[in-house]
């Protein structure tokens, strides 16, 4: 299988998305520019972390609108898979194919460390290789990543188990102690309604090694090449 | 002094403007030129300079831009050490096997006293330039502040200003601000002290040098559009003491640090072309610098014409432009018929890149405005600036500071209350408030995390090498002993290396100061530097790059004296790292080195005895180099659990922190021997040198032992972890874990948000 | 040469912490009579146009289109002609 790590001017996670896929994974990845409409080939496109365009305006608000991501609205039509990680998931909400938007951090500021997701969802092609209530160990990085949506648009989500990640303590407790941004309900990373296109803030890609901290998110690559084959 | 006349020198090399005539002598001095340095200029240009030539002179022989003061003292650095250096225009680093390290550490201290979160962030885009321009993708930043005390507001308002200027800046550029230090003294109140370090790693066989090169070559400008941001920043700002008027702001300059990210991977897909001869950073002193010294260091000239640079902002004279510092530009010299190739990549990133002019051969730095000569002069001579032998008398405070009777000290009546407050003091106390802001572990090199270590390590991808960062310096220590404490930065910063399992490799310097015209301060920087040399010689360490940053003081006073030391070493084996937590219940605490009774400079000193006197620790640069080589060669077999070198707080506050580092897994000690019959105070907070905390399996104790033996290293058994989360030491301290943690996490929140 | 400005706010069903810390910070300073602080972004727009009506239809494109997040923003603008 493929993999497709879009670049946008100012992504920055780029790098590290290609090296979880290919180095740590063992799969095929290409970069794909920005300005590229071609995806043949691709399996999985990766929407990799950073600040597309200088997160100017809103994060992901002009990223929205490079040629490639009409391609990839195409791609997504057919079924195949979109992983957006941090900025990559602000695009992915920006553009619709994920519904919500992202306000600021509530404490206003940047926050970079290792928090505990509960996984609530792991029937999707990006989580099966978990366990549903597993606890996992990931780091953040953002400076908005409070997830938000209407109260009806809260109740399709759930009712459509379309919320895949939550922000838990070490022991699997959702509460508002362990929610870093403010995000409602402790939304971490959510799917739509067709499963094919997962977006969370946490960064899988820097936890995919133990020598980081973690390897934890090493199997969301490992659940979308296994669901693949 | 002769007063200047309209005498009219014979005129060299054609330079015809009328309307440019210097006028009158106040001219020069607002620029911050001396009438000596005015004079020499006449004796260089043989006549009166136009304007234009005028402002290049002050910016490059500024302080900040030329080290006039410093020079002759900055050749006594070492420039080898016993790794591979190598040493460019604007940066340096070293061989690790197929690859260069490069690294350099700067300052940008009064543009952040000014506006602390732009000063800080276009601090940080300057210092990265100086590292992608010598063709190295940079991996890592260190951040190395100095604030006045937190209970003034406006001390708190910088400290937030330069943390949020850092965190804008280097989050959205994509390098990790992985790690470095805050102090907080009352010295720095009114000079705060900003000082960023950036690491980045090239093939050694592509580095680029910042020089011109080929005759016919283009001179091609790169990055954002030039305005009037900063001018004369490097030569009224820097060089220049805070008066009472602080009307200083328009010459702070912005950051675009979106931009910044667009340029370095465009300048290294262009280096990666094999077209660029020659590349540098417009930074300080902007393009005046970056050509002239260009044409100097490649012994060439070059040719430019104004009208080809990008601006944005109207009606800009060719003297503005050849001063403007705007931000994230940078000058590259290209071979003569690839020009179109590289402009296509700056292009292709959204950037402009224009030829602005040609490289000559007749050692001239020519500027044209349309055709019309504005400046022409000889690019040796313009880069280099007088070098003063500055007079230096040590200060009447030295032998009253140093005086310090032990005996006439009290000691606490309780040392858990005495612990905890020092814990919270906000030099010592844990900056995970600061540290949470950044984002540093983008790039996934990241092996050691801010606050886990006592240095930050960086892998090297692709190898299984990683390399270790650490900033240090204790700038009370200098001011009590500016010899000793300039030692001591080195030794520590060695020290926090080998306590990850680094073997340390090379140094870059960033040396502030208060006024070097005044003998006084400037005795402190000559016996600083003296002491860094000596250290360094010893360790066998190169100082590979640097910078230093005069006049950091105002009416009230200046600064301590701080040489902050930044340290690179390599770890041969990224599988051998050790971090500072303990790991298991159940292992042996050990003290490597000899506690003596000595309390001069200290931070118990200070927050308990409100204090700040007393001669510094003792250093034994022997007993020193001994004592790293021991520990590097525990790690190397694989025996040591942790380790953590005794700094501010001294063994308590070491040990402390080994227990509570890790959140979700803090482990408690008992300690029920101590190696000193001296104080007790001296024994729980004094900082003695050469002290390093490990913990170890029992299993490993008897090759420990011989370890240290072969290298003649006072040992002594302290204790063991334990079950039970506390922390005991004799029957002077039993504190929970849990109370050492919430003074110790959380107080800085705390007081930064009074 | 017409002259525009444009305001974009969050919508008043979103939390908006920036006001806030806005609101908090003022009243340490002593303003005691605040009773709400909302924050927001002006984009001021130079439009090469004459026909004020035309020029409105645009802006609301814009607006629609990229500069406001219709779930958590709001958006007016005035147009002055120069």
């Amino acid at each position: 299988m493929k993999f497709g790590v879009v670049i946008f001017p100012g992504s920055n996670c780029d790098q590290d998305c290609f090296w979880a896929a290919k180095d740590v994974l063992g799969e095929k990845a290409e970069y794909i520019w920005h300005n590229d409409i071609d995806l043949r080939g691709f399996d999985c496109i990766i929407l990799p972390g950073g600040f597309s365009y200088g997160d100017y305006l809103r994060p992901g608000a002009i990223a929205r609108f490079s040629r490639i991501m009409k391609s990839i609205v195409e791609f997504a039509k057919k079924g195949s898979f979109v992983l957006g990680i941090c900025n990559g998931f602000q695009i992915l909400l920006e553009v619709g194919l994920l519904p919500g938007a992202m306000l600021p951090n509530k404490n206003l500021h940047f926050i970079c460390r290792y928090i505990y997701l509960k996984v609530e969802n792991s029937q999707t092609p990006f989580t099966h290789l978990y366990k549903t209530g597993q606890v996992l160990s990931m780091p953040i990085a953002h400076h908005e990543g409070n997830f938000y949506i209407t109260p009806d648009g809260l109740k399709r989500l759930q009712d459509n188990h379309q919320i895949v990640l939550r922000y838990c303590n070490a022991a699997g407790l959702v509460d508002s102690n362990a929610n870093p941004n403010g995000a409602v309900d402790n939304i971490a990373g959510i799917i739509n309604e067709r499963g094919n296109v997962f977006g969370l803030m946490p960064h899988p890609e820097r936890s995919s090694e133990e020598i980081l901290g973690s390897d934890d998110g090493l199997l969301i690559f490992d659940s979308i090449r296994k669901w693949l084959k | 002094m002769a007063e200047v006349t309209a005498e009219v020198y014979p005129v060299r090399n054609s330079v015809k403007d009328d309307s440019e005539r210097i006028i009158s002598n106040g001219v020069y001095r607002g620029l911050g030129l001396t009438d000596e340095l005015y004079q020499r200029i006449l004796k260089i240009l043989k006549r009166q300079p136009t304007l234009t030539e005028l402002a290049m002179f002050s910016v490059e022989w500024s302080e900040h831009c030329g080290y006039l003061c410093s020079r002759k003292w900055l050749k006594l650095l070492p420039k080898k050490g016993k790794f591979k250096t190598l040493i460019g225009e604007d940066s340096g680093g070293i061989i690790v096997d197929d690859l260069a390290v490069i690294f350099k550490m700067e300052s940008h201290n009064h543009p952040s006293q000014v506006e602390p979160k732009q000063g800080a962030a276009t601090g940080i885009g300057g210092i990265i330039r100086d590292i992608f321009t010598a063709g190295a993708r940079p991996i890592a930043l260190m951040d190395s502040l100095r604030f006045g005390e937190l209970d003034k507001p406006y001390n708190r308002y910088l400290l937030k200003g330069v943390v949020d200027g850092i965190q804008f800046y280097g989050n959205c550029v994509g390098i990790p601000t992985a790690g470095g230090e805050i102090y907080f003294e009352d010295a720095y109140t009114g000079n705060c002290l900003v000082n960023v370090m950036c690491v980045g790693v090239a093939d050694k066989n592509k580095i680029m040098r910042a020089r011109v090169k080929g005759k016919g070559n283009a001179i091609i400008y790169a990055g954002a559009s030039t305005g009037r941001d900063g001018i004369g920043g490097c030569s009224v700002l820097a060089s220049a003491e805070f008066g009472k008027d602080e009307e200083k702001r328009p010459t702070v300059q912005i950051g675009d640090p979106f931009m910044e990210k667009c340029l370095i991977e465009a300048t290294l897909e262009a280096i990666a072309t094999g077209y660029v001869a020659g590349i540098k950073d417009m930074g300080a002193a902007g393009l005046t610098c970056s050509t002239s010294e260009m044409a100097s260091s490649g012994g060439m000239g070059v040719d430019i014409d104004l009208k080809y640079v990008p601006r944005r902002e109207e009606n800009m004279q060719p003297w503005e432009l050849m001063m403007s510092e705007s931000q994230e530009r940078m000058v590259l010299c290209v071979k003569k018929g690839k020009e179109k190739a590289i402009e296509k990549i700056f292009s292709k990133w959204g950037l402009n890149a224009k030829v602005i002019g040609r490289v000559t051969d007749d050692k001239m730095v020519r500027v044209k405005d349309s055709g019309k000569t504005v400046a022409c002069i000889p690019a040796e001579a313009l880069t280099s600036p007088p070098m003063y032998d500055m007079p230096y008398k040590e200060p009447g405070y030295i032998k009253e500071i140093r005086k310090l009777n032990i005996k006439t000290l009290g000691q606490p009546g309780d040392y858990n209350k005495a612990l905890l407050k020092i814990l919270s003091s906000p030099t010592v106390i844990n900056k995970h408030w600061v540290y949470e802001q950044y984002d540093h572990m983008v790039q996934t090199n990241t092996v050691v995390l801010p606050g886990s270590g006592d240095s930050v390590v960086l892998r090297l991808k692709g190898t299984s090498k990683a390399i270790a960062v650490t900033t240090d310096c204790n700038g009370r220590y200098c001011y009590i002993e500016p010899y000793h404490g300039a030692q001591i930065a080195v030794a520590e910063a060695a020290r926090n290396l080998v306590c990850v399992g680094a073997e340390p490799a090379a140094v870059t310097d960033c040396l502030n100061f208060g006024n070097p015209q005044k003998p006084e301060r400037f005795w402190q920087f000559k016996n600083c530097l003296e002491g860094i040399v000596s250290a360094c010689r010893f360790l066998h360490l190169a100082v590979v790059s640097g910078n230093v940053s005069f006049y950091n003081e105002n009416p009230r006073g200046a600064i301590y004296p701080t040489p902050t030391i930044g340290m690179v070493g390599v770890i041969d084996d990224v599988k051998k790292i050790t971090t500072q937590v303990f790991k298991k219940e159940d292992e042996l605490i050990i003290l490597l080195g000899k506690c003596i009774e000595e309390l001069g400079g200290s931070e118990y000193l200070k927050v308990i005895h409100k204090k700040i006197c007393g001669r510094v620790p003792r250093l034994n640069l022997d007993l020193e180099a001994r004592l790293q080589k021991a520990v590097l060669r525990m790690i190397e077999e694989g025996l040591l659990s942790s380790a953590h070198d005794c700094s501010e707080g001294g063994l308590a506050v070491a040990l402390a922190e080994c227990c509570v580092s890790q959140k979700d897994a803090m482990i408690g000690a008992e300690i029920d021997n101590l190696p000193a019959k001296i104080r007790v105070d001296a024994l729980l907070f004094g900082e003695t040198q050469s002290r390093i905390i490990i913990s170890a399996a029992t299993r490993y104790l008897k090759p420990i032992k011989q370890i240290a033996r072969a290298y003649r290293i006072p040992l002594c058994v302290l204790g063991r972890t334990t079950k039970e989360k506390r922390l005991k030491i004799l029957s002077y301290i039993d504190l929970p874990l849990d109370k050492i943690f919430d003074t110790w996490w959380n107080s800085f929140d705390r007081e930064v948000n009074r | 040469m017409l002259k525009v400005e444009i305001y974009i706010t969050l919508k008043k069903t979103v939390v908006d912490p920036q006001g806030l810390v806005i609101k908090h910070a003022l009243e340490s300073l002593g303003f005691s009579e605040i009773a709400g602080v909302r924050y927001g972004k002006i984009i001021n727009m130079q439009l090469d146009l004459k026909d004020a009506k035309i020029a409105q239809r645009q802006i609301d494109q814009m607006c629609k289109k990229l500069l406001a997040n219709p779930i958590i923003e709001d958006y007016h603008f005035k147009i002055k002609k120069t």
